[in-house]
């Protein structure tokens, strides 16, 4: 066993863990952080990615050890303290971005880690950049547009919104 | 997963010194070496991770040449070394993800010469040079059929020189699951002549085109390409692609490379 601590979404965390842990089990485990996923586990879905020190990675292909005294940030920690979605996660809301929202974690922390480094993407390149995260509902189309409009290039987005149903 | 310990040295030399241990293995950023674990494929009793050895790490330019340090991940190829080499930088940039790309590492690539990994490509069509704790070693000399190298036991990649070409591309089919090259070829334009190198074809791993450098050097055009082709004897042959597939991607990803060479 040995001792990991790091700064998780703004936190000190800590936990004695055997060096064979996947970050992914650290956190779903003793942390209780369970909004970040575990699709494949063979690092091909994405549904484990997390922010390590700025950077998008998957949790399930680096140890809890080796993010020791790190900062991890996870979907938990992209709403603000009140509650307030982050812009993607409200764009992936506004532009029905997830079906059955197993991936969507993973989505939004790609998204995230995207928009910082290329703050106006084309479709193009948002679609090369989600090549390590798989949605099995196939709903790409509009995770892409919920993309887009997070970075506020989707023209005239409250008239086109296919699937969504205006009550 | 067996359980192992855990060694994070600052040096290369405490990192050599963990590594004399019995059943002591390197670790780069585990994009592969993690998930043969999980498989059981391995089960080392040590993992010495590099990440934390700062003169494993970066990108920089030493004339015409382009220094790599070994725990460097592709991430940082691509964005650092976009100027001086973009034939390389664009390879690094298409490796697996972007979040594999942030995590693995150019000695662990090449460590593991996976036969269709990428980075065997670049090393072998610009003749560039294996630097290790103990030695330098040729590109060519470098590479020993599939999964094999010239490093010994506990050897660690410090860095590779590329020497930068007038004009490169690497152009991959990729196999869309892996995101592995199908077949990889990169090509290299040196004022004294063109160097090809394939991978993700050959049952012997990475290897020079000879053919097609020598038509490249006469003549660097897709024309010169033409009518040239690999026998698909000695082709890897999976569900992924048959060996004759294989082959003739060979000559296509050549072609596509020197139509696409900056």
């Amino acid at each position: 066993m040995v001792r990991v601590a790091m700064t998780l979404n703004g936190n000190q965390v800590s936990g004695d863990v055997e060096e064979r842990t996947l970050l992914v089990e650290f956190l779903r485990g003793p942390l209780a952080m369970t909004g970040t996923h575990v699709g494949c586990e063979t690092s091909q879905c994405g549904a484990c990615v997390v922010h390590v020190d700025d950077m998008a990675v998957k949790a399930c292909t680096m140890l809890a050890v080796e993010a020791d005294g790190a900062c991890v940030t996870t979907i938990e920690g992209m709403a603000g303290p009140d509650g307030t979605l982050h812009p993607v996660q409200e764009a992936f809301r506004e532009h029905h971005g997830l079906q059955c929202g197993f991936c969507t974690p993973g989505m939004v922390m790609s998204a995230v880690a995207l928009l910082k480094e290329n703050p106006k993407p084309t479709e193009a390149q948002v679609r090369e950049y989600l090549e390590g995260n798989i949605c099995r509902c196939t709903g790409y189309h509009n995770i892409v547009k919920a993309i887009m409009a997070a970075s506020g290039q989707l023209a005239g987005a409250d008239s086109a919104r296919p699937g969504v149903i205006d009550a | 997963m067996h359980n192992f310990q855990f060694v994070r040295p600052t040096s290369i030399k405490d990192a050599i010194r963990e590594l004399e241990s019995d059943e002591a293995q390197a670790l780069g950023g585990g994009q592969t070496l993690l998930p043969t674990m999980k498989a059981r494929l391995a089960a080392p009793e040590k993992l010495v991770s590099l990440l934390a050895i700062p003169e494993l790490r970066g990108v920089r330019l030493d004339g015409d040449v382009l220094w790599v340090g070994g725990a460097t991940t592709h991430a940082v190829v691509a964005r650092d070394g976009a100027q001086a080499f973009p034939g390389l930088a664009r390879l690094a940039g298409q490796i697996g993800d972007p979040a594999v790309r942030n995590r693995g590492t150019l000695g662990g690539s090449l460590a593991n010469n996976d036969p269709s990994a990428c980075y065997p490509a670049a090393l072998l069509a610009t003749g560039a040079t294996v630097v290790t704790n103990a030695r330098e070693i040729a590109a060519d000399d470098f590479f020993d059929g599939m999964f094999g190298t010239a490093l010994d036991e506990g050897e660690i990649i410090s860095a590779v020189r590329f020497p930068i070409p007038q004009a490169s591309a690497y152009s991959k089919m990729p196999q869309p699951a892996s995101r592995f090259a199908l077949v990889g070829a990169f090509v290299a334009k040196y004022p004294d002549g063109v160097r090809v190198a394939i991978t993700g074809a050959s049952e012997e791993g990475v290897f020079r085109w000879s053919q097609a450098e020598a038509a490249l050097s006469a003549d660097f055009s897709e024309n010169a390409l033409r009518g040239l082709s690999i026998e698909p004897e000695g082709m890897i042959a999976d569900i992924h692609g048959a060996a004759d597939y294989r082959a003739h991607l060979c000559a296509v990803m050549t072609r596509r490379a020197v139509a696409g060479a900056i």
